[in-house]
């Protein structure tokens, strides 16, 4: 069925895609390896975010702590702030964004068209200014309700109760399921209701690796772990560095014409080392992988084009997944 | 048996600068040890008192988590190259946002936590 009432309705139920292309090709005889992308980019503002922004809010609705009229606040940039941002105008809510003030120019025309307002917080400051802001702002306004991505479990729920019952019906045979690492919610859901379902599953992180400037903390203390993250949930965890995101967001466009945003790149990475592992053992292998969002975000970094070594110097300090 | 081990920015006041350096050691404890032999202190960055890995610190060889190969008692061969980097969640903001809500308490997040 595709007519829905509603866009908030329309949410979920993306398509899964075989990859013949780039699938490893297996020995005569031995059994089939397959790599599966679900397309979470066809979700309605574009991103696998939608489906966390719809959960997180309506749990907040259902609690009780948030009315018509009410305002949101969210510290982010980027997939979250944009999907919220339509949530929010859709159920009747203020959303206040904080960014940093050096993000490209096409995410703030973006969340402003949907209606967002946005705070900068200055980019000299880094993280500590940022968190700075962000503090500041949630003490002048204790009525704000912050939804706490990292934190909220409903997140991680709109993936056990959606993302992953739509990657069994379409694809009994999993045997791995790779998505990116950020809030930790889309691999601990999808991934604590396949590990229930399907025995022998793997599940499988592949975190982004970013320039120096991005680990630039002071401490190590300093350091942070979502309260989401329950390493039980995964098999295995890959980093995956600028480079090698880049080669494989291209090879997705150039060989099976998926355009994808960098973090998929990262996945699909992933998704391809445990692919040929598992051609080596002689072992049959339908990996699922999560595309978090296409590329139309990301084309103003210029790392579509030129060298790889190019590529990476464009993605250098910034945060592109 | 020579291993690459590539260093942080905020962990190279230990190693003089060096953004990567050598060490040797048949699993990653015996490679800590070692390069603590060098670089006297990092492995006191790395390891808790209780001798685990440290929360806020990964490390990788060959670009996988040690976490999920045995830890400090991961298997390391000649040219294997193991990484450091200290926790950021999505990214530097995300992280900034973490902490500060962390920080602010419950009162303005309502509907965080488990």
């Amino acid at each position: 069925m595709a007519r829905y009432e509603s866009l908030l309705d329309a949410c979920g139920g993306t398509p899964l895609v075989g990859l013949p292309r780039l699938s490893p090709v297996v020995p005569e005889g031995a059994p089939p390896v397959r790599l599966w992308a679900k397309l979470e980019d066809r979700n309605p503002t574009g991103s696998v975010k939608d489906r966390a922004a719809l959960f997180m809010v309506r749990a907040a609705e259902e609690a009780g702590q948030l009315r018509p009229g009410d305002t949101i606040l969210e510290p982010t940039s980027g997939n979250t702030g944009i999907a919220l941002a339509m949530v929010a105008k859709l159920r009747g809510y203020r959303l206040v964004c904080v960014m940093p003030e050096n993000v490209s120019s096409e995410r703030v025309q973006l969340l402003r068209m949907y209606g967002a307002e946005i705070i900068f917080s200055p980019a000299a400051g880094g993280s500590n200014q940022a968190v700075a802001t962000a503090k500041q702002i949630a003490a002048e306004h204790p009525d704000w309700v912050m939804l706490f991505q990292y934190g909220n479990e409903a997140n991680a729920r709109a993936h056990y109760e959606t993302t992953a019952p739509e990657l069994l019906r379409d694809l009994p045979t999993i045997t791995h399921f790779v998505a990116g690492l950020g809030t930790t919610g889309t691999l601990m859901g999808t991934g604590r209701y396949l590990r229930e379902k399907v025995e022998g599953i793997q599940i499988i992180a592949a975190e982004p690796r970013y320039g120096e400037l991005v680990y630039g903390l002071r401490n190590i203390d300093e350091g942070y772990v979502p309260e989401l993250y329950d390493a039980n949930v995964l098999t295995r965890r890959f980093s995956v560095g600028t480079r090698d995101a880049v080669l494989r967001t291209r090879q997705l466009v150039e060989v099976e014409g998926l355009f994808v945003g960098f973090s998929t790149g990262a996945v699909l990475h992933a998704a391809l080392a445990v692919a040929h592992e598992a051609v080596k053992a002689g072992r049959r292998a339908d990996v699922a992988f999560l595309v978090a969002d296409g590329g139309w975000k990301y084309l103003s970094t210029g790392a579509y084009g030129g060298t790889l070594a190019d590529a990476e110097e464009a993605l250098e300090g910034q945060l592109w997944a | 048996m020579a291993i690459e081990v590539r260093i942080p920015t905020i962990l190279r006041s230990y190693t003089g600068g060096a953004k990567v350096v050598e060490g040797v050691g048949e699993t990653l404890g015996d490679l800590l040890i070692d390069l603590d032999g060098k670089f006297s202190g990092l492995r006191g960055r790395l390891i808790t008192d209780e001798g685990a890995l440290h929360r806020f610190v990964n490390i990788y060889v060959n670009d996988e988590d040690v976490r999920f190969l045995g830890s400090l008692d991961a298997k390391l061969s000649d040219g294997d190259t193991v990484t450091i980097l200290p926790a950021v969640a999505g990214g530097a903001l995300g992280f900034a946002a973490a902490a500060a809500i962390i920080q602010h308490g419950t009162a303005a997040a309502p509907v965080a936590g488990r």
